[in-house]
């Protein structure tokens, strides 16, 4: 049984200096084009989704990741396509690193049939069973039992059904207004009571909508409620894309290896407000500039350029491919077609017989008697 | 053959994850305990502590493992200690898992139960003694099942473990005790009631009184009266709230053109209502006299044992009411 750890990152940088490899060189150039080309992907993704929004191609709550890809890049590049994600209602990023392609999710925003759900998700709601992205949870919290669900399951295939010997990872994301939650605190203690293979991501990005976190929380350190369950707690730089990759290697790894969960805070920031209709009043234009010359996707450039990673050449390559992607994915969206109205029944149920079907086998939608509802028997 | 609704419940979960090692169990005090009461006896010493889970006082937490847990294939059963516990717990029975099958399109289903006892127990007070039904009842993407009989069930819960989607069991505490007959189909392990069916308990052609759980055996009391009083009651046991048998219900009205529900739960935008505009909607036409609902009273459940007689339907409300609508009764019949 390993102790526990409460890691800060004074102490993390205060061990590395003991070291004689710098953990942040140990990154080869592949990984560190996929890394780069996943968070400009973010960006120019969220960018282009603003545009849309204000050009009424998309509607409702649009939560934009700007700001904060180090995070969803740093761990999520490091998982399985069996290893899960679970998201809050800015979820288009994390869709995106774990490989729901740029068109599915765009066409999801836009309404549309092609979209990762058909269109019957949106923005809040980005599922992909294939990529085991399990939702976007529009409430704070929400997300973190299901997550925990999910790190369940895996243990009791190896456990109990015998299927596996391993176990998949689960990732729960979720922010600094996430972690006031009694949700969160449940979680906590059923993951380390129970070993699970799960690691909580705090992204603190400071604001809950406008509600500083240091307003908000007692104890504003949220990584030192891991040790407080159990667990190990970690507080990461979340504006540099390879500290948080190297504490996500370490959590993802104990997951995996059987060891239980972790706790990691990213310490981040969005670059917009909370979502596109919020008018942002509330945060100092100090605070802003501070983080914005912190962007974690020029940090990633200005290192690999100075460390002779990548060239500057071969970045720009990757940024019009990136745009290409983006431009892509709106063009596919855009052609993509509406919901059929026979669609607004369907998928309630995953029993075939459960839901609206009438007698005739057509969707009750046809039908005048709708209030009869989904109950067709 | 008799067999009472504990141990209906419990041979009901014996049988599905003894056929079934997907099926898993968790809530408060259903492992060491046996169960608050005692529906899981035994399965923990049968199933071990990986499938039989005692969890922290955290419904919220434990719903949503569930929920999670479903989403990749397993099939959780959650107890909740009483439903009105479900509260603490009720976003992830409606925006997660009744909710997910939609909005992913189809890609993520939630085969989950969560049953326990709901509605009034006895002298339990306002907290512990709320009928969820027509709660749950009006949310797309449940089930929401409320057995009355043993056979009710077991027929009813392996079908709800069985099936691929979030289904709401409703038990009832004082029902828990009591035995009824159960033939030898009943007691097969295969054995599974359609959800969605109503069941006709007793035939009559004068009214009809529909009825759920506890009720259904009030109902068909006041039936008996009834009887000596010349009037011939078709007793309808529900089962299934969502789905309702709008159909049962309906042909049924049409025979005896005379409704009454009868239901624990409160009477604005309850089961009882529905069903009402369920007749108006299909069989006005069939109709002889207006419907009546007898609900529970719309006051928080009062402790007091005389205050909470008087909250909940009596055998006695029901005889009044059906008399009222065969026009048996002085003062109505004048008025009418």
């Amino acid at each position: 049984c390993l102790p526990i750890l409460a890691v800060s990152d004074v102490v993390k940088q205060n061990q590395s200096k003991t070291s004689t490899i710098r953990p942040n060189l140990l990154i080869t150039k592949e990984e560190g084009l996929e890394i780069y080309e996943d968070m400009v992907l973010g960006r120019s993704f969220e960018d282009m989704c603003a545009q849309m929004y204000y050009r009424g191609k998309m509607f409702g709550f649009v939560h934009l990741y700007n700001g904060q890809e180090a995070v969803s890049t740093g761990f999520i590049k490091l998982l399985k396509k069996a290893d899960s994600v679970v998201s809050t209602y800015r979820d288009h990023v994390h869709s995106l690193s774990k490989g729901v392609p740029a068109r599915a999710v765009m066409s999801e925003l836009f309404g549309k049939t092609t979209g990762c759900c058909n269109g019957q998700g949106g923005s809040m709601h980005m599922f992909s069973k294939e990529h085991n992205v399990i939702g976007g949870f529009a409430f704070i919290g929400e997300g973190i039992p299901v997550a925990t669900g999910a790190a369940f399951s895996s243990k009791y295939r190896k456990e109990v059904l015998k299927q596996t010997d391993f176990e998949d990872v689960t990732l729960a994301f979720f922010g600094d207004g996430t972690a006031n939650n009694g949700q969160f605190f449940e979680c906590l203690n059923m993951a380390a009571l129970w070993n699970l293979p799960i690691v909580f991501v705090v992204e603190n990005n400071l604001w809950a909508i406008g509600m500083s976190h240091l307003r908000a929380t007692s104890d504003p350190q949220i990584w030192k409620k891991g040790p407080a369950f159990g667990m190990p707690g970690v507080h990461v730089d979340g504006m540099d894309v390879l500290k948080v990759r190297e504490v996500a290697k370490e959590a993802i790894g104990r997951a995996r290896r059987g060891e239980g969960p972790t706790l990691v805070e990213c310490e981040t920031y969005r670059f917009r407000g909370h979502s596109l209709a919020d008018p942002d009043e509330l945060r100092d234009p100090a605070e802003k500039a501070h983080y914005a010359a912190r962007d974690p996707i020029t940090a990633l450039k200005k290192y690999m350029i100075e460390n002779k990673i990548a060239s500057e050449a071969e970045l720009r390559a990757i940024e019009k491919k990136i745009d290409e992607v983006v431009e892509d994915s709106v063009e596919f969206a855009d052609a993509s077609s509406h919901p059929p109205r026979s669609q607004l029944l369907k998928n309630v149920f995953a029993d075939p017989k459960g839901f609206g079907i009438g007698p005739d086998g057509k969707y009750r939608c046809e039908d005048p008697k709708f209030t009869e509802g989904t109950a067709h028997v | 053959n008799q067999m009472t609704v504990r141990d209906a419940l419990n041979s009901a979960l014996d049988e599905e994850m003894s056929a079934d090692p997907k099926v898993f169990l968790m809530g408060e005090e259903v492992g060491e305990y046996q169960g608050a009461y005692k529906i899981t006896k035994g399965l923990l010493d049968k199933y071990g502590p990986e499938r039989v889970l005692d969890t922290p006082i955290t419904e919220a937490g434990f719903t949503g493992i569930g929920v999670g847990a479903a989403y990749y294939g397993l099939k959780p059963v959650v107890e909740f200690m009483t439903f009105n516990f479900s509260l603490q717990a009720i976003d992830h029975i409606i925006n997660s898992a009744a909710k997910s099958n939609y909005m992913s399109a189809g890609q993520m289903s939630v085969p989950i139960v969560f049953r326990g006892p709901n509605g009034a127990a006895a002298g339990v007070g306002a907290q512990h003694s709320h009928c969820f039904a027509a709660w749950y009842g009006s949310c797309p993407g449940l089930k929401v099942l409320a057995p009355y009989s043993s056979e009710d069930a077991r027929g009813l819960l392996k079908a709800a473990i069985r099936d691929p989607d979030p289904v709401v069991f409703l038990e009832n505490e004082l029902l828990y005790g009591e035995s009824f007959p159960v033939s030898a189909e009943a007691l097969d392990s295969s054995f599974c009631l359609p959800i969605g069916k109503a069941k006709i308990e007793k035939e009559g052609k004068d009214v009809t009184i529909t009825a759920f759980s506890k009720m259904v055996g009030y109902a068909l009391q006041a039936a008996e009266i009834l009887a000596n009083e010349g009037i011939n009651a078709e007793v309808i046991n529900l089962r299934s709230i969502r789905p309702l048998d709008r159909s049962t219900i309906n042909a049924s009205v049409r025979k005896t053109n005379r409704l009454v529900t009868v239901e624990e739960g409160f009477p604005q935008h309850g089961v009882g209502a529905e069903i009402c505009a369920s007749v108006v909607e299909d069989s006005f036409g069939y109709l002889d006299a207006p419907v009546e609902r007898i609900c529970g009273a719309d006051v928080p459940m009062p402790y007091a044992a005389n205050l909470e007689r008087m909250a909940v339907p009596q055998v006695e409300d029901i005889v009044r009411a059906a008399k009222r609508v065969c026009y048996r009764d002085a003062k109505m019949a004048a008025a009418a």
